[in-house]
């Protein structure tokens, strides 16, 4: 129990950091309505940028700058693929997580690993100290839903929501849809990107399957957020601030759940399992409702 | 104020699904003109209003809007030009966002979107006046999201919509097909006080033959992708349902046929 105590704190930490990767999820899953895939690329992506760019001598700060574009052009690349190449999203996402597969080899110049020692670069945040990482998450995840914030209340924000929304009544009122995705996508991954590079900066390495399974953390962490404070989280912040709090905790549970003896090798299953369930629930309380209502039309 | 010119469109081309759905239109309106479009089902109405919108590209012809050719401009950038209105009442707003957040992107119809704050305070109070003349008290929940509302109020709010940036031409396809009788009526009315108002150019495609020569200046009928019979002035005035169920009959050599059609 006591060791369950003491490992809180990394798991608050990292549950941060992907909770950030979430708000990415939650952009296109939520606003723009597709599933976008790009993300499990996109997160390693990040991460290996920032490994990169800290490695040729830059500031952790200009190197997370290039880890959020480099992601934003991922997003782009799936973007293209959707609107311009009819591919529907969440094809278009699998080929560019495959290109993307390539392309961080060659960022990492073909090695399925490098590592970013805290030691020898000045990092913003290291899972070596856990309040530090804390803070530094949080502060990330606070101005991000920030600008988010102000940016969807915008009249270019604004349009986005309605192309997720009704895209037919969003070119009737003149909108390009095709133009809105491209920006939520962009978006999306260029927050999932700077979330790897803080999750490799943590973790103090990046790997090339760093971000297997993003996709389903994110949701993950996007639905928990939603079913635990869907009710009292109105406000567009607050529901980003739930897919934060959310992150937290899934990582919170898998500690639990590895603690209690889950094969650590199994957890991409089970997480797999949860969001399956979770995703299934509001389908089978239609489905009960309507079938309420039919038999009691009868 | 609008002039199609033989416009063709057959969809699923060289597929056996292949339909000609507009044969050759032909269709100019003048400033302030307000036409109604009736015909049986499948004859090419809805098409018609679609080709204009830019829904999809037509096979052949022009559509000019004011002056301007349009024929190649894809759907959003026309609607600088066209206040529109669905017969599905879900299909004219977004339905997880407020009432005044669907105003605000009506009333920016055809500008360009930045990052200005999506909605004034002044705005604010406009949308209230606006909603106000809707008399169905939305102007007391501008931030209630429009998918709680009803049929009939959602498709009055899409009315409003189409109309609050004046367009050339507002467009309307069975807008009143979905509702009750009594909200159709209702819907119907703001649809002639608006377009009167307004001086706008409109055309209204409906099922209701009565309507069809109760209301507008203009009336046509459409058969088989064309128009095969086209009114204004004194002589649509005295139509009775009678004469355009016989008009049809004369010019196409069918009986009229349409599952919604109400011909009294
Ligand atoms: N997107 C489409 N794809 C294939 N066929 C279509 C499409 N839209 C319309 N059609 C076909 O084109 C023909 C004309 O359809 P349209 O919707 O214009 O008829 P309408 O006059 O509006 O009829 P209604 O009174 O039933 O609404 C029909 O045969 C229809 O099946
Ligand atoms: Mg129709």
């Amino acid at each position: 129990m006591l060791s369950f105590f003491a490992s809180m704190p990394g798991a608050v930490a990292q549950g941060i950091i992907w909770g950030i990767m979430a708000i990415g999820v939650y952009l296109t899953f939520r606003i723009l309505d597709v599933a976008d895939l790009t993300v499990d690329g996109s997160m390693a992506t990040g991460g290996a940028t920032m490994v990169v760019c800290m490695m040729s001598g830059m500031n952790a700060g200009v190197a997370m700058l290039i880890a959020f574009a480099a992601g934003c052009a991922a997003g782009f690349v799936t973007g293209i693929f959707h609107t311009k190449f009819g591919i529907p999203a969440i094809l278009a996402g699998i080929l560019t997580q495959l290109i993307l597969y390539s392309v961080n080899l060659r960022i990492m110049s073909q090695s399925a690993n490098l590592p970013l020692s805290v030691d020898k670069y000045q990092l913003l945040l290291s899972l070596r100290n856990l309040p530090q990482a804390i803070v530094v998450a949080s502060v990330f995840a606070a101005v991000i839903i920030a600008l988010l914030y102000w940016f969807f209340g915008t009249e270019m924000g604004h349009s986005l929501r309605a192309t997720g929304c009704n895209q037919n009544m969003a070119k009737a009122n003149g909108i390009n849809t095709d133009t809105n995705k491209i920006i939520g996508l962009v978006l999306s991954n260029g927050i999932v990107a700077l979330s790897g590079s803080l999750l490799s900066q943590y973790q103090g390495f990046a790997d090339i399957n760093m971000g297997r399974g993003a996709i389903v953390i994110g949701l993950a962490a996007v639905i928990i957020g939603e079913v635990l404070l869907g009710k009292i989280f109105k406000n567009f912040a607050l529901k980003l601030v739930a897919a934060v709090v959310g992150g937290i905790i899934y990582y919170i549970v898998i500690t639990l759940v590895l603690r209690a003896g889950l094969n650590a090798n199994d957890l991409k299953m089970f997480s797999a399992l949860v969001v399956a369930v979770f995703l299934g629930i509001p389908y089978w309380k239609r489905k009960i409702a309507e079938g309420r209502t039919e038999k009691g039309d009868a | 104020m609008l002039q199609v010119k033989g416009v063709y469109k057959t969809f699923n081309k060289g597929t056996v699904n292949e339909k000609r759905a507009l044969n050759g239109v032909d269709l100019t309106l003048s400033e302030g003109d307000f036409v109604t479009i009736i015909g049986g089902n499948g004859a090419g109405k809805s098409t018609l209003l679609n080709s204009i919108c830019g829904v999809f590209p037509v096979d052949k012809g022009s559509i000019t809007i004011d002056g301007t050719d349009v024929t190649k401009l894809p759907e959003h950038k026309r609607a600088k030009y066209l206040g529109r209105v669905f017969q599905d009442p879900m299909m004219g707003t977004a339905a997880d966002m407020w009432i005044e957040e669907n105003m605000s992107l009506a009333y920016r119809r055809g500008k360009r979107r930045g990052l200005k704050w999506a909605i004034t305070g002044k705005e604010r109070s406009q949308y209230r006046y606006m909603l106000s003349q809707l008399g169905l008290g939305l102007e007391n929940r501008l931030s209630s999201k429009v998918g709680l509302l009803s049929g009939g109020q959602r498709q009055a709010l899409t009315l409003l919509m189409a109309v609050m940036q004046k367009p050339k031409l507002l467009l309307l396809d069975e807008h009143t097909a979905a509702l009750d009788p009594k909200t159709a009526e209702t819907v119907l009315n703001l649809s002639d006080k608006f377009i009167a108002e307004g001086k706008l150019t409109a055309m209204m495609i409906t099922h209701n033959m009565k309507d069809a020569i109760t209301h507008g200046n203009r009336l046509i009928m459409m058969h088989e992708g064309r128009i095969i019979y086209n009114v204004s002035g004194e002589e649509k005035k005295k139509l009775t349902v009678d004469d355009l169920l016989k008009k049809f009959a004369d010019l196409s050599g069918e009986e009229f046929a349409n599952d919604r059609a109400l011909l009294n």
